[in-house]
């Protein structure tokens, strides 16, 4: 009998996040709440029980979250004895930057590179664990497991390391650090049927519910709180949506659906992959530019 | 079997649970852009519904701009890395892709670059269960599928399909695909492949791809998607095996519990099972399987688990835990065959680290015995491996090594090795044998030994290891600490150019492979003497790091001394006392340490002396004075 694919991609993840632990020195967990963080932090506790993960989880945090984030954060650190450190760009607080005066490519790049950058540098973590996978964009397809970075944090594609079996190489120079990705190999269904499996807890809003929004330049953004600019004349109005991808609430389109359950955002999951390109160009669009920042540095 | 926590419930229906009791399989692809390997993958992903509708999209866009076929969707542009290499400026060498099927996931490596080619495929075959080479039916098989053939059964895939493509340029003629069968059907039996499925093929139309090809009655084999969906993958093969398990991590959270944790990578285990850790070779027996989700009654290869032993063995980080009957071969020489992958070369001599599993030691390449020409197979003498050549090495260990041969288990045969200076993994390998000398050949144990010996001359033995340029002043201090401990009454020997170059190691040169041989012999040398009882002083330019370190691993901890003569380059090129530096300046030398080759200063030597400040006189007496300060002289 033959393990499932999910079984083999959750030992591959586990042996990931034990192989770091024994190599580096000062490991620690990239954690934004969304739905990779959320088996990525559900992966470490299996990886390391009946220990406690022995790392911190650390979440850049931009203050603009929908507030069904803050609330799962605090919640699932604390049940899982795990130290959180919340990082908050000093400099962003103080330039008030945010999505709606500097726009989303000054406000990513403010708070969450920079933001990311100056906590790495503040605590010393030597290897960094994210949940980026290489389904989620063409350029990833070859980005490796263990992701060498500069003292600078620079990425430089062409000192990357060939991975082979499953030996990875975790050496490393003093100042040198390492973005390690345990989810490299699993595409967004799989993401989703392993929370189902696992009964991993998820930010509500990945499930279908009335929710107000506005509906700005065919994408539906969800009006969370008081924070958020309404234009002249523009009424939310309640809508049955869900999200994909979670980030600052502002910057984040909805879908329209009626998947309530996590069984039904599958099967509308996999449906969606045969149908024809309609309706769903929101949804694209806002995980296109969720991978653009990215690129910028974040990850 | 681990059960996720969810595997049935009442809100699933038959659909999704058997989506989520799908198996996994990993393949890669060999071919170029020519065979259509693009085509293929891309067909693949549109039948299995595994693109999104931007990326189909696109697709279609571009198949009207750019497409090679009329205006249908031309798929090797969904795939062709090359526009996204351009874009971004960087070389993609090894893409993962991923599609499923009813019956399984599949995870695709596909090595589109032509640069490297070698490097990246054994990279994306390493972890194949299977591997797709394409042809061109119009072609037959060429130097290119000798040499993927050639790769994908080194890094020990054990299904080998080959795809004869383009068969509708053939006419899809039944006696053209017998005959590429016959010819490949040749080159596997020589090869050694055993399992090989030929499938003839069209990738644009999708003739025996998902569907079976109208056009082609004649073949009654399996489609493509068939056979992806039913071969055996090698974790199935592996579970029957003997239990292997590296070491990963001790879980340690309290006093009284002490758990290992690993991936098992043969066989499987349950509490109660008599277990062997190695290589210490203690025995034991399995206490509990432990998981968040409570313990496992049992567990099986492919699995990470974490167990405990009913005894208090010592168990660290690297050891491997082997079914106690049936345990796997100690050794610390190997036999090897060995993948390179940096541009600096590997050479014989040199010091690498070595990890397999999950443990690093130390690995010095005795001699290569020859490289493999990938297209001809033919064997070919060599002193070193340039980048993406493959060669069998002889390996020895600094410490004893639990392993299986590649064949039976690539995860305790495969390795990488590691440049302990730059930290780059410069190579890859597979273990064949261990060389039976390391059992066979005893130390003579003898009863007259290094500390009777020294303390007949009353002395402490040591090796004073002089580096720096040519010029530097290396043989004048050498000399004059040699003479001051002979006034002394001490029993001395001095190792320089003068009486070794023309002697033991006249049949070297000055290439870089050479100087790694030259400090080699010397440090063997030096290492008898130091062992007669000897205070050895050697005095050579001694370029490269990695060789000083070997020469300093051979001795014990206090008997390296290691004494940098820091002389800059003008200074000694001024001096310049045998004419040398205009030799090499007048492009007469090749090779010359500091002119067109590198000089690697030491980071932490036990004494720099500086010659624009010290005269050579001073400088004697330095290393004098450091030798009392550490207890080899008395003051």
């Amino acid at each position: 009998m033959s393990l499932t694919h999910l079984e083999r991609l959750e030992a591959e993840a586990i042996h990931i996040m034990r192989e770091v632990v024994a190599e580096v020195e000062r490991p620690v967990m990239l954690y934004s709440i969304g739905k990779d963080s959320a088996v990525m932090l559900h992966l470490a506790r299996k990886a390391f029980y009946p220990a406690r993960p022995p790392f911190p989880l650390l979440h850049v945090d931009t203050t603009w979250k929908f507030r069904d984030m803050y609330a799962l954060r605090d919640r699932a650190a604390a049940e899982a004895g795990m130290e959180l450190l919340v990082h908050q760009n000093p400099e962003a607080r103080a330039l008030g930057i945010n999505p709606f005066d500097h726009g989303s490519a000054v406000h990513t790049h403010v708070w969450k590179t920079e933001g990311l950058k100056q906590a790495l540098d503040k605590y010393r973590f030597d290897a960094a664990f994210g949940g980026a996978r290489r389904d989620e964009e063409k350029s990833r397809a070859k980005e490796r497991i263990f992701s060498f970075r500069t003292a600078l944090h620079r990425w430089d594609p062409k000192v990357q390391r060939p991975e082979l079996w499953r030996l990875y190489n975790a050496r490393k120079h003093k100042g040198e650090s390492m973005r390690v990705f345990p989810l490299s190999n699993w595409t967004e269904l799989d993401v989703w049927q392993y929370i189902y499996l696992e009964n991993v807890p998820i930010v509500p809003l990945y499930l279908s519910r009335e929710r107000p929004v506005v509906e700005r330049d065919g994408t539906l953004i969800m009006v969370d709180d008081e924070r958020f600019r309404l234009l002249p004349g523009e009424q939310p109005m309640l809508k049955k949506v869900r999200f994909r991808t979670l980030g600052c609430y502002p910057l984040t389109g909805a879908l329209e659906s009626d998947a309530e359950t996590l069984p039904a955002v599958i099967r509308e999951m996999s449906a969606s992959r045969t149908s024809e390109r309609q309706g769903r160009l929101i949804d694209f669009d806002a995980s296109a530019s969720m991978e653009q920042k990215k690129q910028e540095g974040y990850f | 079997m681990q059960a996720f926590s969810r595997a049935s419930g009442p809100d699933i229906d038959p659909e999704m649970l058997q989506r989520l009791q799908r198996g996994l399989l990993r393949f890669n692809t060999c071919g170029s852009v020519d065979d259509g390997k693009s085509t293929l993958i891309g067909r693949l992903l549109y039948e299995s519904n595994a693109l999104f509708d931007d990326q189909l999209a696109t697709l279609e866009k571009d198949s009207k701009k750019v497409g090679t076929r009329g205006g249908e969707l031309d798929y090797a542009l969904l795939l062709d890395g090359l526009a996204a290499e351009r874009e971004q400026g960087i070389t993609i060498d090894v893409a993962y892709r991923y599609f499923a099927t009813e019956k399984r996931n599949f995870i695709v490596a596909d090595t589109p670059g032509h640069e490297q080619y070698t490097r990246n495929m054994v990279t994306g075959a390493s972890t194949a269960d299977l591997s797709v080479i394409l042809l061109d039916a119009s072609k037959g098989v060429l130097t290119q599928t000798r040499r993927h053939s050639f790769l994908v059964h080194l890094l020990g895939v054990r299904h080998v399909v080959l795809a004869v493509n383009k068969m509708d340029l053939v006419g899809f003629e039944r006696e053209r695909f017998e005959r590429i069968e016959r010819d490949y059907g040749e080159l596997a039996q020589k090869l050694g492949i055993a399992a090989v499925t030929c499938i003839p093929i069209c990738a644009l139309n999708g003739d025996n791809v998902v569907e079976r090809s109208q056009a082609m009655p004649w073949y009654q084999g399996p489609t493509l998607l068939e056979l992806l969906n039913t071969v055996e993958v090698d974790e199935s093969l592996l579970a029957s095996k003997p239990l292997r398990m590296p070491v990963q991590w001790v879980n340690r959270p309290s006093s009284d519990f002490r758990g290992f944790a690993g991936t098992i990578v043969a066989g499987s285990l349950q509490p109660g099972d008599s277990v062997r850790i190695q290589p210490s070779g203690r025995v034991s027996q399995v206490a509990r399987i432990v998981t968040r989700d409570g313990d496992l009654p049992k567990a099986t290869t492919g699995q990470a688990v974490v167990l405990t032993l009913t005894d208090e063995v010592d168990v660290s980080r690297g050891d491997l835990i082997s079914a106690a009957d049936a345990p796997a071969e100690v050794a610390n020489q190997f036999e090897a065959t060995i993948v390179w992958m940096s541009e600096a070369p590997l050479l014989r001599g040199r010091t690498y680290l070595l990890k397999v599993g999950a443990k690093t030691v130390e690995a010095t390449i005795s001699p290569i015995k020859h490289k493999v020409d990938i297209n001809s197979f033919e064997h070919v003498a060599t002193s070193k491996l340039e980048m993406n050549e493959i060669g069998v090495c002889n390996l020895e260990l600094d410490r004893p090594l639990a392993f299986d041969s590649y064949e039976d288990n690539r995860d305790t045969g495969g390795f990488i090795l590691v440049d302990r200076i730059s930290n780059d993994t410069v190579g890859a390998g597979m273990l064949h044998f261990a060389l039976r000398r390391a059992q066979n050949v005893h130390w003579q144990a003898m009863d007259v030994n290094k500390s009777a010996r020294a303390a007949l001359k009353g002395q402490k033995p040591c090796l004073l290891w002089y580096t720096g340029l040519s010029g530097a002043g290396k043989s004048t201090i050498a000399n004059l600490v040699d003479k001051k401990l002979h006034a002394r009454r001490r029993h001395t020997y001095l190792l320089d150019g003068d009486n070794v170059r023309h002697g033991l190691n006249k049949d070297l040169g000055f290439t870089a492979a050479d100087r790694v041989e030259n400090i080699r012999r010397i440090a063997e040398v030096a290492k008898l003497m130091v062992d007669a009882g000897l205070i050895v002083s050697s005095a050579f330019i001694s370029p490269f790091q990695s060789e000083r370190r070997m020469a300093r691993a051979l001795l014990a901890s206090d008997e390296f001394i290691e004494i940098f003569i820091d002389t800059p380059l003008p200074v000694a090129e001024e001096r310049d006392p045998k004419g040398l530096y205009k030799k090499a300046r007048r492009g007469e030398l090749k090779n010359f340490t500091g002119i067109d080759s590198p000089y690697e200063a030491p980071e932490n030597p036990e004494l720099r002396i500086d010659t624009t400040a010290l005269s050579p006189e001073a400088a004697a007496d330095a290393v004098i004075a450091l030798l009392e300060r550490r207890g080899m002289l008395e003051p």
